[in-house]
């Protein structure tokens, strides 16, 4: 016989699971009903019953107003969140007049550059209403400022307004790379808005702990799961020891993670990922709250598995990576484009995979059931194997100090390369068949038109800021640049003075670069 | 028989460097002297690199879109300091439109997502070995 190929996470499998794969299997210990200690079943004692996953869809190209247009689309078509996606210089907190930003502005996102954009953004659409997830790092408390600042002139009260910044900065270092400050400041940041959102703005996202970006560079299932939740745990660490009480903010903090293509390994990794979490906070914490103990995550498809090689291929694997998210309980679900792997999403693919979701929701039935895998053998066998690989790694990690010390020792980011390198080897070696790619490939392909942003973007966004610099009161941006300088060498929070830097219309760069003149600029020492 | 020197850089602002290092690790084991320059790296800071680095091929990792802007200028910097003969190959997620005008410009080829390791290593070895003139047959074999 053919040897079974293993995982993706090179995870070999038994072909039959029996009671013996989950020996001493005891169900109110390991599982729980849904919605109760220590949630491996989900975190809503009626699953989707009750309410189903938000479906929300990441956008964002061009200048604020392409971008408007596209959320009015979404919207109309069934979105029921919005998640924004900015550009590189927006993510570098970089203006477009920056020498970096050449060739960049509205590319990968939307260019955000002062309140001004943010108000073209979302013109038209009401805060109050929807929730709104910002895909933003560094600059993330400058974004939020900027939100806040916008529901501030539309009378929306800061205590109604719901959304999300992923504000998580300690997976930068590890794998998307962009990040300004070096880590110890920027975990400053971080704690900074646990402390301002707290008081203020209590129904708010403060951070999304993301393991997908991690799992998009190439680590395993497993490696996911544990670089996330102890990147959590640090962020928890961080918190108490800026004088946070724990059940303050930890019910604010919410998670992101990947939706990859081995089926069952990504629906045992979110169940994992709860029951760890819940464990880790009622016994490292001593959490009470049981808000601190429910893990939320948002989930999106894998864009690493998406293929440019006969592109509709990638409808199907969106959709199957997609059931894996539910059936594991996501709370909020972004499905990819097929054209993905091409270029930004173009409207009508972009489209599909919104249906898609909704053909999942109402078609399937897969809504009606909790946790349907909860006590298979197999699923069971597979969680708690996760759940041991992501305990090991906090072992290693807390042996080493911390997250932050082990990725100044580059320790995530080797493991993630190396298995990034050994999936490749896999590919080329086809001990992995990628459909269209090394296996069933075909000469004919068709075309798919893709989405290209001209350059007319970039030079309405360096008109806009060169006007902005023109018109604005330069007197009052200054002194709160200066204010928020002093906020950030010593140590008030950071952010009264970013919120008056907003509403001054200082840019995001601006704002960026007052930091920089405090805390300078990480340099990763680059491996290969 | 000297080893052939190879600058892997990832230019503009984007941090999605999974391409490079796993590339850059493929023309190590195949041999190869690779230096990796880091992230953000100007179009100036690259071809500074491949000078002092005595390159004989520059690998650019581009998957933000900025290869339009990025690579004219770093084609023309060539030249300015009589590099133009270190190979310039291009990785990362490139429109179909846009091939033609970086073959013009000197990119000897562009591989996209799907390609094998091995054929880039092929590429670089076949090239360097046998010092052919640019053609644009590289893009079509390297396009799968």
């Amino acid at each position: 016989m053919k040897a079974v190929p293993p995982t993706i996470s090179r995870r070999h499998i038994e072909g039959v699971h029996t009671p013996e794969s989950i020996p001493k299997f005891d169900y109110g210990r390991e599982l729980g009903d849904p919605g109760t200690y220590p949630y491996t079943r989900g975190i809503h004692p009626s699953g989707y019953r009750g309410k189903l996953w938000t479906m929300r869809q990441f956008a964002g190209f061009g200048t604020p107003e392409d971008t408007n247009r596209r959320y009015r689309e979404l919207l109309a078509a069934g979105a029921t969140g919005l998640s924004v996606a900015f550009d590189l210089p927006t993510l570098m907190g970089r203006d477009p007049d920056h020498p970096l930003s050449l060739g960049e502005i509205g590319k990968c996102g939307c260019n955000v550059t002062s309140l001004a954009d943010m108000e073209a953004l979302f013109d038209g659409i009401a805060l109050g209403d929807v929730t709104t997830s910002m895909t933003i790092n560094s600059p993330a408390p400058m974004m939020f400022a900027m939100y806040l600042v916008l529901a501030e002139r539309n009378s929306v009260d800061w205590s109604t307004v719901a959304g999300t910044i992923q504000n998580d900065i300690l997976k930068e270092f590890i794998a998307q790379k962009e990040y300004i400050y070096p880590p110890r400041p920027s975990m400053r940041l971080i704690t900074d808005v646990f402390a301002f959102s707290a008081a203020h703005v209590p129904r708010w996202n403060t951070i999304s702990v993301s393991g997908y970006h991690i799992r998009e560079a190439g680590a395993t299932a497993a490696q996911e799961l544990a670089f996330t939740l102890r990147n959590g745990i640090e962020y928890v660490q961080a918190g108490v020891d800026a004088g946070l009480d724990v059940d303050a903010f930890v019910p604010r903090m919410s998670f992101f993670f990947n939706a990859h293509s081995d089926f069952f390994e990504e629906i045992a990794k979110y169940r994992a990922a709860r029951r760890i979490w819940a464990r880790v906070m009622r016994e490292r914490f001593g959490a009470k709250d049981e808000r601190s103990l429910k893990l939320r995550f948002h989930s999106q498809t894998a864009g690493v598995s998406l293929t440019a090689q006969q592109p509709m291929n990638n409808v199907a694997r969106t959709a199957l990576q997609a059931l894996a998210a539910v059936l594991g309980g996501t709370n909020s679900l972004h499905t990819c484009s097929f054209d993905e792997a091409l270029a930004l999403p173009a409207a009508e693919p972009a489209t599909l995979a919104l249906r898609t979701q909704q053909i999942i929701a109402h078609e399937t039935g897969l809504a009606r059931a909790v946790d349907p895998f909860g006590g298979s053998y197999f699923v069971e066998r597979l969680t708690r194997d996760l759940e041991a690989e992501a305990e090991q790694y906090f072992q290693t990690i807390d042996a080493m100090g911390g997250m932050v010390a082990a990725i100044e020792r580059g320790f995530p980011q080797r493991e993630i390369a190396e298995s990034a390198y050994r999936f490749q080897q896999d590919v080329d070696s086809k001990r992995r068949v990628v459909v269209g790619v090394n296996e069933f490939v075909s000469e004919r392909e068709g075309n798919v038109p893709i989405l290209r942003i001209d350059e007319i973007a970039a030079q309405r966004q360096l008109a806009g800021v060169e006007r902005l610099r023109r018109t604005r009161n330069k007197v009052v941006v200054a002194r709160a640049l200066d204010k928020l300088r002093k906020a950030a060498s010593g140590t008030e929070n950071t952010m009264p003075a970013l919120l008056d830097a907003v509403r001054a219309y200082a840019t995001v760069g601006e704002m960026c670069d007052a930091l920089r003149d405090v805390w300078g600029e990480y340099q990763e020492q680059a491996i290969i | 028989m000297k080893k052939i020197r190879v600058v892997i850089a990832k230019p503009g602002l984007d941090g999605h460097d999974r391409g490079a290092k796993v590339i850059a690790r493929a023309l190590r084991d195949a041999g190869m002297e690779v230096i990796y320059t880091g992230l953000r790296q100007t179009p100036e800071q690259i071809v500074a690199a491949a000078l002092q680095e005595d390159a004989d091929v520059i690998g650019l990792s581009i998957l933000s879109g900025a290869h339009n802007s990025i690579c004219p200028r770093l084609m023309d910097l060539l030249r300015e300091k009589g590099l133009q003969d270190v190979l310039v190959v291009l990785g990362g997620i490139i429109p179909d439109a846009d091939l033609p005008a970086l073959k013009a410009m000197g990119v000897a080829a562009v591989f996209r997502p799907g390609t094998s390791m091995q054929d880039i290593v092929d590429f670089i070895t076949g090239r360097l070995g046998s010092g052919a003139p640019l053609d644009t047959k590289a893009a079509s074999t390297s396009d799968r």
